[in-house]
C-alpha cells in the first residue's frame, strides 16, 4: 500500500496566509491537544519539566526575517505541518505498508499499528513533516484532523483541522484544493498561493499565501495645507477651516 | 496491486462530556469547551458562541490541559519555619491557616487597619476584593495596574471616557486603516488577532507603529519602527500635519467634544478652567445667535472660533500649540527615528481613509440635545495602542495624544472607527473619586480608586496631609494614579516611608521576581530586619495557586485552585467580557474539583470576612453572610438589584437590574458560562451622547441616569493641579514638586523627554521587554507545552549594535543600566529600531521555583532586564525620592530604561545567578501529571 | 544527518559481509573446508550482526516482520528480501563447501549475485532520497559497491584486493568531491523552502527554543568541523593503508588481519561521515544544514 493511490479529485489540504499568521503558536498546541488525546497514540513529551524539554509536535511555527534590496526588515511567521503531498515520498520509502495516502482524498496518515518506527518516511520528507514519537516509537504526522473532519459526532461547523479551528486571524484555510472553485482554491488563485521546495517534485497539496508588498508608505501624496498660514496668519486658517461647516 | 487501506474510524467518540468555562491562561477572558473522558480534562478548544473569542483559541489557552495538571501547583495551607526567602515551610491544616490569619488581622482592624495593606496581580475579581478591602477599614488596595498600565486606562477615561483593551475595539468590521502603536502586543490578544485577521481578509490595511517588528507589526504593511518613548511627539506631528492641511473633523468637534468650550484667560484661581454657567455647565457661544449657552442646549451650533470676553475655545488654543513649528515633522524626525517625509506620508493616509472614504450605517439616531440624525457617518480610520506607549515617564500625556488625535479625526465611537464596550463609555466624572480616609474598626469612607477632579480628592491624611497610602497614590507626586502604585509598596514598606506597615497581603502577584522592578533588592527588601531582628514587613500572607518565585518569601501561603477548579465572575462591575455590541460577563465553575486541598482565594476572603466580621461579610447578628464565593456572586447586591452578574437575575429572565437568583449560576452554566445582551442597533454608534444608548445603559445597571457628556480634548482636572502648583489652591504641592506639576499635568497632551533620558550618552540604547503571544507572564514556564516554545529568551540586537559589537550566533553580552548589570545571551533582529535591544518578558526563573528541575534553561539562560530597573530615579542629592514613574499617574516606567551593551565571553549560566529556592511541591515524576 | 551508530554499524558490517560472501559464492576465491567454515561464517557473521544492528534503530522493532511487505515501492523492504534471499541461496553453497568440501559454482553465482543486489538496496535506501542531495547521485551505490567489493576481497585474501582498495580510494575521494557540490547544485535554498523574497531570507526564530527529533535526526552541524580530518582517515585507513600492507607484506593470515583492521577503521570513519555530512533539505526551515 505505500504504492501512492492515483491522484484523487479530492485534494483535502490546508492555505496558510503567511500576510496574516501573526506567529502566536495557537494552532501548535491546539494541534497538540486534539492529537494528544485523538489518532493513535498520545504526543509524547520527554524532560517535561527539565533540562531540555522535547516532545513531539505535529504543527510547528517558524519565523523568518526577509530583508529586501530596500525599505525595512521583515519578520515572517510561518506554521508548517505536513503538506499532503500528491506526489509523497515518504509514502513509497515505508517498508511496512504503514505510511499511506488515502485514495479518497489524499490524505498521508500512518497506520501506527504497522510502524517500525525505522523513520525512512522523516528522512524522505522534505518538509520535516514527521517526528517520530519517543515514547511510542512511531511515526506521528499531520492527519489533516481525520477523526475532526469526517466526525459525525462533532457539529458540521467543527469537522475542520483543531488548527483551523482555533486559529485566532484566520490565517489557516481548510478545503478541497482539487476542486478549482472551492474557496481555498479560489483564495490561492486569487493571491498566489505557492508551493514549498517545488524542486523536490513532491506536488505539495497545501499552498502558502505570500505577504503582501510591504513599507509602501512613501508612496503616499503627502497632505496640501489648507492654505499658507505663515500669510494668512491663524485666524485665516480657523477662517477657512471653518467655512466648511 | 491492489490497495488496502486500513480500516479507519473517521467517527471516533469525541468525548464523554462538555463543560463551558471561562479560560484564565492569561487575562483575555475567552470562553471554553472543555472535554473531559472518566472525569478528566481530555482536550480544551474555544467556546463558538462566546462573545470574546468566538470559537477561537490562543496557544495559552489550549495549552490549559498542562496547567490543571502542572507538577507546580501547591497542595496545602503552608507556614512558614525558617529564615523568610529560605523556602522551609511546613504544611498546615486549613483551619490553622485561616486561624493565623484571622489572629494576625482582627487587631490591625481594631486598632490600626492602615497597617495592612492588600495587593493583588493577575486579580480578576478586583470588584470583590477591592470590596473586601474596604470593608477591612484599610486605604491600601489597589491591583496590579500601577506597573502596567494605568496611563493607558487613565487618559483614556480622562479623555473620552474609556480606553483601549477591555474599554473598547476598533471597529473590526468596518475599519480600512488600522494603525496600531506600542510594543508588548499582548492584551485583548485574542479579539486583536480575530480583528487584523477580519481587516487582512477584507484588504484593508495595518501599519504599526513600534520599535520591535514581531507579531501584529509582522502582518502590518508598514511598519514605523520608532525610538521608544517617543511615539506622543510622532501623534502630535500628525496632528500637526493635519490641522495644518484643515483634515480635522470640525462638525464632530463642535458637537460632541470641550473644543467649543472657552477658556478662562482672566488671571487668578479660574485661569485656565472652563467657562461654565451658574449650575457648573460649560458654555459654548451658540453660532446662529452668538450667545453663550451651556454646551447641551438643544439645537447649539457651538462655535469653536468664539471668542467670549477675551476668552478662546480650547480648539483655538489647541490648534494654536500644535501648529507650531516645534510639531512640524522636520523638528521631530531626528528624535523619533522616523523620516519627515514618513510622518507625512502617514498623515496623508489617515486623512485619505477618514475623509476620502466615509462610510455610513442608514440608522437613525437621536443625541442628547435632542436632535436627530438621519445616518451613522463612519470614518474608516481606527486606532489602537498597547503598553509600550504607557510605560514611560510620559506615558499618560501621550496616551492622551493618541486618543486626541482620534477624536480631532472624528473616528472615535463612529462606523469603522473606535468602540467603546460597555459598560464604557463612562467619563472620569461619573466613576467614584479615590477614598482613604480609615477609623479603627470601621470600613473605609468609600472605593479606594478612583478618578480625582482636582487636588481635594488627593489621599492625603487629614491631619497632617501626608500620604495616607503606602503606595503614596493620589499625593502630588502622581495625583491621577486611578490604579495605585503596586510597584512602590515593597519598598515604601521598608523604608517606613509614608509609615510602616505590618501586615502585606499579595493575591497572584510574583513581586519577588518578574513583578517587580529591581527583583535583587526587593528580595533583600522582604528579608530585610529592623534593629530588633524583626522583618521590616513583619507578615506576608500570600495567595497563588502555583510555586511561583514569591512563595518562598511569605509567611503564610494560602494555595488557590486553579482557574477550572473554582468559582469566579468576570463582572460589569470590575472588567468584564463584554464587546464593542454586547454587553457581557462570564462565571468560572468548578468543572474538574481539586484533587488537593486547596481553596479558591475568593472563597477564602469571603470565609475570612465571616471571622474577622467585616461589614458586607456578617449577618446583622454577626454571623458569616456567605458560604463560598459562590454564593457571594449570586446574592451579594452593590446597589439595590445590581451584583455581580446581570444576567438571569429575578426569576431568571431579568437582565441589568433584579433581585438576586438563586439559580443564577446554574442558568450561566447552561449557557456556556457567560450571559450577553446585545446593544440595540440604534445604540450601537455615538454612545457617549447617543440617548438609545444611554437609556439602555442604565436599564442594565451601568449607572443610574444618562450620563451624556463632551469629550475633554481639553483636560480639565489637569489645570485644577497646575492652579494648585501655581499656588491658586487651599491645598498645595511640596515645593520641590511645584515646577514638575505645572509642566506635566499641562491640559492639552503634550511631549516631553522621559525621565530615563537623564541616563545620558553612557547609556546609548533602549531596552524593552514583551510578553510571547504564547506565554502569560511567569505562567507559561511551569506548562510541559508552552516552555518547549519559550524556554530560553535571547537578548535581540538590531544589526547595527550587533556588527559594532562584533557579535555572532551563540555569543553572550553584558547588559548594564544604572542600576546594574546583567550577562544575558544575544541574538540579531534586523527588524528593530536600530537603538534598542529587547527580549522576551518572564522567562527566566529562579532555581527551585515553578516545579522546574534547577537545570532548566528558563533558569540557566532565561533572564529578567527587571534587575536594570529601579523603582526610583538615581539619586539626586535632595534628600527625596523620586520614583521611575509617570508624574501623572504613577505608572511604573519600565520602558524608559536605557542601557549599555558589551560583548562578554560565554559564563556558565545567565547572571545574575541567585542560589535555589527549595521547592516547596515535589518534584514532577515523569512527563505527564 | 545523525550519525548513528546503529546505522553505521550496519551499513558497514553488512556490506563487508555481503562483499565477502560474494566473493565466496562468486568463486574467486574457492575455499573448502575448515577455511570455508571460517570464511562463510565471518561472512555470515558480518552480515547477519549488521542487520541485527539495523533493528537497534527500529522504534518497534517487534514488528520488524512487516519489512518484507513493501518490496514493489520499498528499498527497505527490498533489502530485507534481498538479504534474507542472499543468505538462503548461500547457505546451501556454503554448507556444502564447508562440510562437503564440494563447490556450487552455479549457485554460488546465483547467491553472490543476490549478495551484491543486497549491497545495492542498502546502498539506494540512502541514495533514493531527494531530500539528501549527497546522498541522491550514483556515487552512493558505488560507493557501497566499492566497499563490498573491496572489502570482501581483502577479507577473503584474493589477490587483486590491493587494486580494488586504491579504486575504493578513488571512488571515496570523487564521492567526496561531487557530494560537496551536490546540495548547491539542486538549487534548495530557504528562499525556495519558504517562498519568501526577494531578499535575504534568515532564521529569525526557532519553532521551538527546545530540540525536536528532526534537528536531533537530521540535522549534525558539529560532526562537520572535523570532516577533512576524517576523509583522511577514512581514504589512508579504509583503502591505501590496507593497500599498502597487502602489498609490503607477506600474504597470509597477518596481514589480511591487519589490512582488515586498517579497512575497518576506515570504513567506520567514512561512513560516520556519510552520514554527518549529509545534509537534509529540512534543515534550511532551522537555518541550519
Amino acid at each position: 500500500m505505500t504504492a501512492l493511490p492515483p491522484p484523487s479529485d479530492k485534494k483535502l489540504g490546508l492555505v496558510i496566509d503567511l500576510d496574516t499568521c501573526v506567529g502566536c503558536h495557537a494552532c501548535v498546541t491546539a494541534c497538540k491537544g486534539w492529537n494528544d488525546q485523538g489518532y493513535g497514540a498520545p504526543l509524547s513529551d520527554q524532560d517535561a519539566w527539565g533540562a531540555e524539554p522535547s516532545g513531539t509536535f505535529l504543527n510547528r511555527v517558524h519565523s523568518y526575517e526577509v530583508t529586501p534590496e530596500a525599505g525595512p526588515a521583515q519578520i515572517v511567521h510561518f506554521p508548517k505541518s505536513c503538506l499532503h503531498c500528491e506526489n509523497a515520498p515518504c509514502v513509497t520509502v515505508c517498508p511496512t505498508g504503514a505510511s499511506y495516502k488515502r485514495a479518497e482524498d489524499g490524505i498521508v496518515l500512518v497506520n501506527e499499528s504497522a510502524c517500525i518506527g525505522c523513520g525512512l518516511c522523516a528522512w524522505a520528507c522534505p518538509y520535516g513533516a514527521r517526528e517520530l514519537d519517543q515514547a511510542a516509537g512511531v511515526m506521528k504526522k499531520c492527519t489533516l484532523c481525520v477523526d475532526r473532519i469526517y466526525n459525525e459526532n462533532l457539529p458540521e461547523i467543527d469537522r475542520t483541522p483543531a488548527c483551523v479551528r482555533t486559529c485566532p486571524a484566520g490565517a489557516r484555510h481548510f478545503g478541497d484544493l482539487g476542486d478549482p472553485e472551492s474557496a481555498v482554491s479560489l483564495l490561492v488563485a486569487e493571491r498566489g498561493g505557492i508551493e514549498l521546495m517545488p524542486e523536490q517534485g513532491t506536488k505539495p497539496v497545501n499552498r502558502y499565501l505570500p505577504p503582501r508588498r510591504k513599507d509602501r508608505l512613501e508612496e503616499t501624496a503627502p497632505l496640501a495645507p489648507l492654505l499658507d498660514i505663515q500669510a494668512s496668519g491663524f485666524a485665516g486658517w480657523l477662517d477657512r477651516l471653518l467655512d466648511r461647516i | 496491486m491492489t490497495r488496502h487501506e486500513p480500516r479507519l474510524d473517521t467517527s471516533p467518540r469525541v468525548s464523554d462530556e462538555v463543560r463551558r468555562t471561562t479560560c484564565y491562561m492569561c487575562a483575555c477572558r475567552c470562553g471554553i469547551n472543555v472535554h473531559l473522558k472518566s472525569g478528566k480534562v481530555s482536550y480544551i478548544e474555544g467556546n463558538r458562541d462566546h462573545p470574546v473569542n468566538k470559537g477561537v483559541l490562543c496557544a495559552k489557552g489550549s495549552s490549559g490541559i498542562m496547567q490543571v495538571t502542572a507538577p507546580s501547583r501547591l497542595r496545602k495551607p503552608l507556614r512558614r519555619v525558617g529564615p523568610r526567602g529560605s523556602g522551609a515551610f511546613e504544611e498546615i491544616s486549613w483551619d490553622e491557616a485561616l486561624g493565623i490569619a484571622t489572629r494576625w488581622l482582627a487587631p490591625l482592624r481594631a486598632t490600626a487597619p492602615e497597617k495592612f495593606a492588600f495587593f493583588t496581580g493577575r486579580d480578576q475579581s478586583q470588584s470583590f476584593t477591592s470590596f473586601w478591602a474596604q470593608a477591612f477599614g484599610t486605604p491600601n488596595y489597589a491591583a496590579h495596574g500601577g506597573f502596567c498600565s494605568v496611563n493607558m486606562a487613565a487618559a483614556g477615561i480622562y479623555t473620552m471616557g474609556g480606553a483601549f483593551w477591555e474599554f473598547g475595539q476598533p471597529d473590526w468590521d468596518r475599519t480600512r486603516l488600522f494603525v496600531l502603536f506600542g510594543v508588548a502586543e499582548d492584551h485583548d490578544s485574542n479579539p486583536i488577532k480575530m480583528g487584523i485577521g477580519k481587516i487582512k481578509a477584507r484588504g484593508g490595511r495595518v501599519i504599526g507603529v513600534n520599535p520591535i517588528r514581531t507579531g501584529y507589526n509582522a502582518v502590518a504593511d508598514d511598519w514605523i519602527g520608532i525610538t521608544p518613548g517617543t511615539d506622543g511627539l510622532l501623534i502630535l506631528a500628525l496632528i500637526h500635519e493635519l490641522l495644518k492641511a484643515g483634515k480635522v473633523d470640525v462638525d464632530y468637534l463642535a458637537r460632541w467634544t470641550n473644543a467649543a468650550c472657552l477658556i478662562d484667560e482672566t488671571e487668578g484661581e479660574e485661569k485656565g478652567l472652563l467657562l461654565r454657567d451658574d449650575l457648573g455647565k460649560p458654555l459654548v457661544i451658540d453660532r446662529r445667535t452668538g450667545d453663550a449657552v451651556p454646551y447641551d442646549t438643544a439645537g447649539v451650533r457651538p462655535d469653536l472660533a468664539a471668542t467670549h470676553r477675551g476668552c478662546r475655545t480650547v480648539f483655538q488654543h489647541m490648534a494654536e500649540r500644535y501648529l507650531g513649528p516645534d510639531y512640524a515633522p522636520e523638528a521631530v524626525a531626528a528624535r523619533c527615528g522616523v523620516s519627515a517625509t514618513r510622518i507625512r506620508a502617514l498623515a496623508a493616509e489617515i486623512a485619505d481613509v477618514a475623509f476620502n472614504q466615509t462610510i455610513a450605517i442608514e440608522q437613525p439616531w437621536t443625541d442628547f440635545r435632542g436632535e436627530t440624525h438621519e445616518r451613522m457617518l463612519g470614518r474608516p480610520v481606527s486606532f489602537h495602542a498597547m503598553r509600550g506607549i504607557s510605560a514611560h515617564s510620559n506615558g499618560f500625556q501621550t496616551a492622551r495624544a493618541l486618543h486626541v488625535l482620534q477624536i480631532l479625526l472624528g473616528t472615535v465611537e463612529v462606523p469603522g472607527g473606535f468602540r467603546f464596550k460597555p459598560p464604557y463609555p463612562k467619563p472620569a466624572h461619573a466613576h467614584p473619586t479615590p477614598h482613604s480616609y480609615f477609623m479603627p474598626g470601621r470600613p473605609l469612607d468609600g472605593p479606594h480608586l478612583g478618578f480625582p477632579q482636582g487636588p481635594e480628592h488627593l489621599a492625603l491624611k487629614l491631619d497632617d496631609l501626608s500620604p495616607a497610602r503606602i503606595d503614596r497614590g493620589f499625593t502630588w507626586e502622581n495625583p491621577l494614579s486611578a490604579h495605585g502604585l503596586m510597584h512602590m509598596v515593597i519598598p515604601n514598606a521598608v523604608a517606613g516611608d509614608p509609615y510602616r506597615i505590618d501586615t502585606l497581603m499579595l493575591y497572584m502577584a510574583n513581586m519577588s521576581w518578574n513583578s517587580s522592578m529591581n527583583t535583587g533588592q526587593v528580595m533583600e527588601m522582604l528579608t530585610r530586619k529592623d534593629g530588633n531582628g524583626d522583618y521590616m514587613i513583619p507578615r506576608i500572607i500570600y495567595s497563588d495557586a502555583y510555586a511561583s518565585e514569591m512563595v518562598a518569601y511569605a509567611d503564610l501561603v494560602l494555595p488557590d485552585t486553579t482557574y477550572l477548579e473554582r468559582h469566579d465572575c468576570i463582572s460589569l462591575l470590575d472588567r468584564p467580557i463584554c464587546e464593542a455590541d454586547h454587553a457581557a460577563d462570564a462565571i468560572r465553575w468548578p468543572v474538574v474539583e481539586p484533587d488537593r486541598d486547596v481553596r479558591g482565594f475568593q472563597s477564602v476572603l469571603v470565609d475570612l470576612g465571616g471571622r474577622l466580621g467585616l461589614p458586607g461579610f456578617v449577618t446583622d447578628d454577626g454571623r458569616p453572610k456567605y458560604r463560598d464565593y459562590a454564593d457571594y456572586i449570586v446574592n451579594h447586591q452593590r446597589r439595590p438589584g445590581v451584583g455581580p452578574l446581570f444576567g438571569f437575575r429575578g426569576h431568571g429572565k431579568e437582565v441589568g437590574r433584579g433581585a438576586p437568583n438563586p439559580n443564577q449560576i446554574n442558568a450561566y452554566i447552561a449557557n456556556g458560562g457567560f450571559y450577553a445582551a446585545e446593544v440595540p442597533e440604534g445604540a450601537k454608534f455615538f454612545k457617549p451622547w447617543n440617548r438609545a444608548y444611554q437609556d439602555w445603559a442604565v436599564s442594565m445597571g451601568f449607572y443610574d441616569t444618562p450620563q451624556p457628556y463632551l469629550f475633554q480634548i481639553y483636560c480639565e482636572p489637569m489645570r485644577r493641579f497646575q492652579l494648585a502648583a501655581e499656588g491658586f489652591h487651599e491645598r498645595q504641592p511640596p515645593d520641590f514638586l511645584r515646577e514638575r506639576i505645572k509642566a506635566t499635568m499641562d491640559p492639552l497632551p503634550i511631549w516631553y523627554e522621559p525621565f530615563g533620558e537623564a541616563a545620558g550618552e553612557a547609556f546609548p540604547l533602549h531596552a524593552l521587554t514583551q510578553r510571547p503571544m504564547a506565554m502569560y507572564h511567569s505562567w507559561g514556564s511551569q506548562n510541559a507545552w508552552l516552555r518547549q516554545i519559550h524556554g530560553v529568551n535571547p537578548l535581540y540586537v538590531p544589526t547595527k549594535v550587533w556588527q559594532a559589537q562584533g557579535f555572532r550566533d551563540g555569543d553572550w553580552a553584558r547588559l548594564s543600566s544604572q542600576n546594574g548589570a546583567i550577562v544575558v545571551p544575544v541574538a540579531h533582529m534586523a527588524a528593530l529600531n536600530e537603538d534598542t535591544v529587547w527580549t522576551w518578558n518572564a522567562i527566566g526563573k529562579r532555581k527551585g521555583a515553578w516545579a522546574l528541575s534547577p537545570d532548566a534553561p528558563e533558569a540557566t539562560k532565561g533572564f529578567l532586564l527587571n534587575h536594570l530597573i529601579s523603582e526610583l530615579l538615581p539619586e539626586r542629592g535632595d534628600g527625596h525620592r523620586w520614583s521611575n514613574s509617570d508624574p501623572v499617574t504613577g505608572q511604573a516606567a519600565w520602558f524608559d530604561l536605557r542601557v549599555r551593551i558589551e560583548k562578554v565571553p560565554p559564563p556558565d549560566e545567565a547572571q545574575p545567578a541567585y542560589p535555589p529556592i527549595p521547592s516547596p511541591v515535589p518534584p514532577a515524576k515523569g512527563n505527564r501529571p | 544527518m545523525h550519525p548513528a551508530p546503529s546505522v553505521i554499524l550496519f551499513t558497514v558490517f553488512s556490506g563487508l559481509g555481503f562483499g565477502l560472501l560474494a566473493v565466496l559464492g562468486s568463486g574467486l576465491m574457492p575455499v573448502t573446508g575448515w577455511a570455508a567454515l571460517v570464511a562463510y561464517g565471518a561472512g555470515y557473521g558480518l552480515a547477519v550482526a549488521g542487520l541485527l544492528a539495523s533493528t537497534f534503530h527500529l522504534g518497534n522493532p517487534q514488528r520488524a516482520l512487516r519489512a518484507f511487505s513493501q518490496w514493489r515501492t520499498s528499498w527497505l523492504s527490498r533489502e530485507a528480501w534481498a538479504s534474507v534471499a542472499a543468505l538462503a541461496l548461500m547457505a546451501p553453497v556454503a554448507a556444502s563447501a564447508a562440510f562437503r568440501g564440494v563447490l556450487m559454482p552455479a549457485l554460488g553465482i546465483a547467491a553472490a549475485v543476490l549478495c551484491l543486489l543486497t549491497v545495492l538496496t542498502t546502498s539506494m535506501i540512502y541514495a533514493q532520497l531527494r531530500t539528501v542531495p549527497r546522498w541522491n547521485h550514483w556515487t552512493t551505490p558505488a560507493l557501497f559497491f566499492g566497499h563490498a567489493v573491496a572489502g570482501g576481497a581483502l577479507l577473503a585474501g584474493l589477490g587483486n584486493a590491493p587494486v580494488l582498495l586504491l579504486l575504493l580510494g578513488l571512488f571515496m575521494a570523487l564521492a567526496f568531491r561531487v557530494g560537496d557540490g551536490r546540495f548547491a547544485e539542486r538549487g534548495h535554498t530557504l528562499a525556495t523552502a519558504t517562498g519568501l523574497g526577494p531578499g535575504t531570507v534568515r532564521q529569525f526564530a526557532p519553532p521551538h527554543t527546545g530540540t525536536n527529533y528532526l534537528m536531533r535526526e537530521m540535522i549534525h552541524v558539529v560532526g562537520r568541523k572535523h570532516a577533512l580530518k576524517l576523509r583522511v582517515i577514512a581514504v589512508l585507513f579504509g583503502a591505501i593503508l590496507p593497500a599498502l600492507v597487502l602489498l609490503a607484506l607477506p600474504s597470509g593470515l597477518v596481514a589480511t588481519l591487519l589490512a582488515a583492521a586498517l579497512h575497518l577503521t576506515g570504513a567506520l570513519a567514512g561512513r560516520w561521515l556519510f552520514f554527518a555530512e549529509a545534509e537534509h533539505v529540512v534543515g534550511l526551515y532551522y537555518g541550519l544544514r
